[in-house]
């Protein structure tokens, strides 16, 4: 049942219909995390830094506590003491200790934001006075944000006695840099030094947000029997409960955790931040508290997405073969270690053939919010930094920027980003695609300039646990633990009803509550359609199997004389061949049988692979004012197999139009305090639909052979190309090269000046 | 600080509450009259998720104290829809596959819904800025415009039908 | 917020009366500024004095090509005055680039003006107008110049309890236009990294005889550079006079570094912002546009 059917075959896979959340959605009737009420809730607040960098010489919230109508406060000291131990938290891991430090500073604050305390009061005006009731003492130390000023001798260290891991020998000093990790093949720098040709290039990034247009939201309610209930508004309750049950020190099935709707989340809402905290008003306050987060402490205090710092030099022989790649970068961490190197370092490794490669990166710590997965976490850095060079070279060798790529494109077979061979993976077939595309052949105008890019993005499978129950009438539920961010509910119902032979509407998807369905990670990933898609398409065969079962027993023949066909038991043996049972005439007759029709599958698939995508891009740049506009953009991508269109086509178009706002103009921005000075979408440019132009999207389908219907993540890839996309197309449009991002007005204003 | 009376029209129906002084619009409407539609992304007016009409304007609700509502007429998204028949852009929203994650929809809604009132046939140039006002971090605006466009159509024909 | 009492007065008398009662008072007109203020800490009046439903505060009137704008006439409702619209067509865009269509059904040029920022978008195109408001207050009226209302970012020199009630635009002799542009690095939804506005008269012959240059977001407050309008007059905006009126502006410039722009970009942008700017009025004056 592994191999996948033919497309023709599909009824329902590939066509289009309304997602089922889809009314509640049009009408504001959904239930996000800011919207959820339950009886007798309070309203907490949170007490954040102004120091970008000090420790906390004491917290006096006697005032606050006294102020009427306050009913809790809390501090770090009310948190149980966290040990070392590293949890998985979200697509990344974390150690206890600063998770728990990400909810609440402990003895330091590390960035301007960071949590200091917290009041749960009556109301959310009496909670705000008395945040300013609290005295903290802070003995003020000197920060950095850079890298390079974190690196450097004589900084001030973040977290005491940190010494950098994957180096060998391991440094005898403490410093910001929390962890090194390298991949290397070959002798790079021999063959670098007999390449016909090299480019080299030093790059920059800045730290970017995720942008989610809901800003994170917790209810929590924990009773004296040490029982609570939590309501969030985030990608993985499973995940975040036992996050926040580990930092408690409660069993995770003490506390229930209920999904609401989630207001975009883009890895952003992987991790814990308010939870832990409402809980422990909660307890004090006896009464169930809100916790929200402003516009601005979503910026100041949750996770934004690494800047990157690089150098790179690749070789290549005259023919355009590539001989040789080499980087080192350095993620911009924030306050905690665990950036996301390790999909840094990969995404340069496993688009191309490379005879010798070495690639490395550093996690450094500096004083910002601790960073957090932003689709494709780490990715499109990396890739904006190789697919830029990339473009150097063919423009060195008078090489269409296409063929270079598709010269030495990954094959199915060739080596992977860790050395594993690739599977099944479409990257050719999307270089193809774009160089096919009309787009690629237009005419250009004056100030104009084109840029392509392709990358990929490895994907992920992971544990899921989905349930498929017959109702009586034979209509179908789904559950499964996975929150839907952008339509999964959709598709889980298109595979359950492909599956099932029955119509798209007789099936309805839930997802429910830790108490109700067993471990689900986070959606993310990429993961959802393809691994708790594989949980539910199994569970739907195990219905099939008891249908089957019972449907031969009722035409009075063996189950292997019945076939499943259309919805059907049909009898192909016996008196009674030709017959056939409809799935609500065996549902109805549980009675008789050994009760409902229910079947449960959890999977932790890991043959899932990996998404190539490839975008072109059309800039037009101001030669006097260096305004930058998008005039034309195109994305390919290798889909596996569409599930339902639009939502890969948006995810497609969402990805590059977040891209695009990452090349353009998105960007923190910092002062010499460290504090964030755009934290607000005033200023934090991100992309407005007057700024864009349609996102033309072209679906290659190279299917995945270990998924029934072919299915392979799409919804982190499209992300993964646009920097260097645009960045090229800009080079292309003023001749100059781009190698910092965003590419500003006055940035490249004065890249066209300083060329004079 | 004693609370403020305020007698208003929601949706074609009387409505009443009670307010500070300094209170937004969209935080009585969120938490007095329960009507959580509008969603607050920015509480400064930049995402537009709190858009409501206020005496025929639209307007985001955070900008707006909830004391100016006296005497005056709101519409939401909560009273888009006629009972349970959708208005023709919440319907092409969802044909159009036009939402992701949905957070941001309301506001775009009653958003679209002003433009075709004054704008029965924009162009794509005319939509997108209509709707600059509205941050969507899902979709990239392509198949929101897309779906604007088709309402736009459908309510042309029902007009030219009438 | 620790606001207590929002008054909604009829007349303008009422509104001295309630400003001169509260010195903490904060006149409210569309608020698109005053009520982020408050919410983010930055303003804590005790008390509003909404100046909306005074009579006249939301209406153009229009009296012998003289325009008086109600100091609380939303942006928006200025594209509804055709006559406005045809005579000064930069004050006009001016206003409608300020925030979202929602932020300008609420915004007025009166609070653009108040809150005295320096990149303001109306306010540049209001002073190459030549504009003056009308400000009232517990001495009187008195009519004031708009480029001398801002005196430094978020100041104004209106005295305590006084307010701007009116707009006034001046008449308009023919072969006369205006227009306004921002630089900004997104196509909606930006404060002006630097604004230009610039008014002016053509002669039967295409001669300049009078122009007025006012720029944003390149010195403390809005400014007029006397300068730039000298070096149009006289001329046909041929590419010598647009270069020594580009050089004028940016020998005025006075900006700043900050998050939205640097300050050596800023002075290059008013001199290529004031070009394009003036050629866009030129072309209206001509009837071209």
């Amino acid at each position: 049942m592994n191999a996948p059917e033919p497309k023709g075959k599909f009824r329902v896979v590939g066509t289009r219909p309304v997602r089922p959340d889809g009314i509640d959605k049009v009408t504001g009737k959904a239930i996000y995390g800011p919207d959820f009420v339950t009886a007798g809730m309070i309203q907490g607040a949170i007490l954040r830094s102004p120091h970008a960098h000090a420790r906390i010489r004491s917290i006096d919230t006697s005032k606050a506590e006294a102020l009427p109508g306050v009913k809790a406060v809390v501090t770090s000291a009310d948190f149980p003491g966290q040990s070392a131990k590293i949890i998985a938290a979200g697509e990344t891991s974390s150690s206890l200790q600063n998770i728990a430090a990400t909810c609440m500073a402990n003895g330091k604050v590390l960035y301007i934001g960071h949590a200091v305390a917290a009041v749960a009061a009556t109301t959310k005006a009496i909670a705000e006075a008395a945040l300013k009731l609290i005295v903290v003492d802070y003995e003020v130390l000197p920060h950095v944000i850079e890298v390079e000023e974190a690196l450097a001798e004589g900084a001030p260290i973040l977290h005491e006695g940190m010494i950098t891991k994957g180096l060998d020998p391991a440094p005898d000093r403490p410093s910001n840099a929390s962890m090194v990790f390298t991949l290397a093949g070959g002798d790079v720098d021999a063959a670098l030094a007999a390449s016909a040709v090299t480019v080299s290039g030093h790059y920059r990034t800045a730290p970017v947000h995720q942008g989610y247009i809901e800003p994170h939201a917790c209810v929590a309610s924990w009773n004296a029997d040490g029982q609570g209930q939590l309501w969030i508004s985030s990608q993985g309750h499973f995940d975040l409960r036992n996050q926040t049950a580990s930092v408690l020190h409660m069993p995770s099935s003490d506390l229930r955790t209920y999904p609401l709707e989630i207001g975009g989340g883009f890895g952003g809402k992987t991790g814990i931040y308010l939870e832990p905290v409402a809980m422990l008003l909660s307890r004090k306050a006896g009464r169930p508290v809100r916790l929200t987060m402003s516009r601005e402490d979503v910026f100041n205090a949750s996770g934004p997405a690494p800047g990157i710092v690089a150098d790179i030099t690749i070789g290549a022989s005259e023919d355009g073969t590539l001989t040789a790649l080499k980087l080192e970068f350095w993620n911009q961490a924030g306050a905690f270690p665990g950036s996301t190197i390790h999909s840094g370092v990969m995404t340069a490794l496993g688009a191309y053939r490379l005879p010798a490669y070495f690639a490395r990166g550093w996690d450094v710590v500096s004083n910002f919010a601790g960073t957090k997965a932003y689709r494709a976490p780490g990715a499109p850095q990396v890739a904006f930094v190789v697919e830029s060079c990339l473009d150097d070279i063919a423009r060195k060798l008078g090489i269409d920027a296409l063929d270079l790529r598709l010269k030495n494109a990954a094959r199915p077979g060739d080596p992977g980003p860790t050395r594993v061979p690739h599977g099944a993976i479409g990257y050719v077939e999307c270089l193809e695609a774009a160089k096919a595309h009309p787009h690629w052949s237009a005419p250009l105008g004056p100030n104009q300039g084109r840029g392509v890019a392709g990358a990929f993005w490895g994907n992920y499978g992971g544990q899921s646990t989905a349930a498929v129950a017959l109702a009586a009438d034979g209509s179908v539920q789904v559950t499964t633990g996975s929150p839907d961010i952008g339509g999964s509910r959709a598709s889980m119902a298109i595979m359950a009803a492909e599956t099932l032979g029955v119509p798209y509407e007789s099936v309805r998807v839930t997802i429910a509550d830790t108490g109700s369905i067993g471990y689900s990670m986070v959606t993310g990933g990429s993961r959802v359609t393809f691994a708790t898609g594989k949980a539910v398409i199994g569970a739907a065969q195990k219905v099939i199997a008891t249908l089957v079962e019972r449907a031969a027993s009722l035409f009075g023949v063996e189950p292997g004389q019945v076939e499943w066909r259309d919805g059907a038991a049909h009898c192909l043996d016996g008196e009674r061949a030709g017959e056939s049972l409809s799935i609500s005439a065996i549902a109805g007759k549980a009675g008789q049988f050994s009760g409902p029709i229910v079947a449960e599958l959890a999977v932790n698939p890991l043959d899932y692979l990996p998404a190539f995508a490839v975008h072109i891009c059309d800039t037009e740049v101001d030669p006097e004012t260096g305004n930058v506009s998008i005039i034309r953009y195109t994305t390919v991508q290798d889909v596996g197999t569409a599930i339902h269109p639009d939502y890969v086509e948006g995810q497609m178009q969402g990805g590059a139009v977040q891209g695009i706002g990452w090349a353009l103009n998105e960007a923190y921005v910092f002062d010499g305090n460290g504090r964030m000075e755009n934290p607000g979408f005033l200023d934090y440019r991100m992309p407005v639909a007057s700024d864009l132009p349609m996102i033309d999207t072209v679906m290659v389908e190279v299917p995945n052979p270990a998924h029934p219907y072919g299915v392979k993540g799409v919804g982190e890839a499209p992300i993964v190309p646009p920097l260097a996309a645009v960045a090229n197309a800009v080079a292309r449009a003023t001749g100059l090269p781009m190698r910092q991002l965003p590419l500003s007005p006055d940035r490249v204003w004065a890249a066209i000046q300083a060329a004079k | 600080m004693s609370k403020i009376a305020v007698s208003t029209t929601v949706n074609g129906d009387p409505a009443e509450f009670l307010c500070d002084a300094g209170e937004s619009l969209l935080d009585a409407l969120r938490g007095s009259l329960g009507l959580t539609g509008s969603k607050e992304g920015c509480g400064s007016g930049d995402c537009g998720a709190c858009t409501v009409m206020l005496n025929g304007q639209m307007v985001c609700s955070c900008l707006v104290l909830a004391v100016e509502a006296e005497g005056k007429s709101i519409a939401t998204i909560e009273g888009v829809a006629e009972g349970s028949v959708l208005h023709p852009v919440q319907r092409q929203f969802l044909e159009h596959g036009a939402l992701q994650c949905g957070f941001c929809t309301p506001g775009f809604i009653v958003a679209a819904k002003a433009l075709l009132e004054v704008n029965p046939d924009p162009d794509e140039t005319e939509i997108r800025y209509w709707l600059a006002g509205n941050l969507c971090r899902c979709t990239g605006y392509d198949k929101i415009v897309r779906a604007v466009s088709a309402a736009a159509a459908e309510l042309r024909q029902e007009r030219s039908a009438a | 917020m620790t606001v207590q009492t929002y008054h909604a007065p009829r007349t303008r008398e009422e509104a001295v009366a309630l400003l001169a009662a509260d010195p903490a008072a904060r006149v409210l007109s569309g608020g698109t500024d005053l009520i982020v203020q408050m919410r983010a800490g930055r303003a804590a009046p005790s008390s509003i004095v909404d100046i909306k439903n005074i009579s006249a505060m939301q209406a153009v009137l229009g009296n012998d090509g003289r325009y008086t704008i109600g100091a609380a006439m939303p942006c928006t409702g200025l594209l509804r005055d055709e006559g406005l619209c045809k005579a000064w067509p930069g004050v006009v865009e001016a206003a409608n680039l300020i925030g979202s269509v929602q932020v300008r059904n609420r915004a007025t040029m009166g609070g653009n003006l108040c809150n005295a920022s320096p990149a303001a978008d109306s306010v540049p195109a209001l002073i190459a107008a030549g504009a003056t408001v009308l400000v009232v207050g517990p001495a009187g009226m008195r009519e004031v110049p708009v480029e001398d209302i801002p005196v430094s970012p978020g100041k104004t020199s209106l005295a305590a309890g006084e307010f701007v009630a009116e707009i006034r635009l001046p008449v308009r002799p023919p072969r006369s236009a205006d227009a306004y542009l921002r630089s900004i690095p997104r196509t909606e939804m930006d404060i002006a990294v630097v604004g230009a506005g610039v008014s002016l008269t053509l002669d039967e012959a295409g001669t300049c005889t009078a122009a007025r240059v006012a720029l944003g977001a390149v010195a403390p407050t809005a400014i007029v550079v006397p300068e730039a309008g000298a070096a149009l007059v006289g001329t046909k905006l041929d590419d010598a006079a647009l270069d020594a009126m580009a050089a004028a502006v940016r020998a005025a410039c006075r900006p700043i570094d900050d998050k939205r722009g640097t300050a050596e970009y800023r002075t290059a942008m008013a001199g290529v912002l004031a070009k394009r700017t003036a050629l866009i009025a030129a072309a209206r004056a001509r009837g071209e546009a």
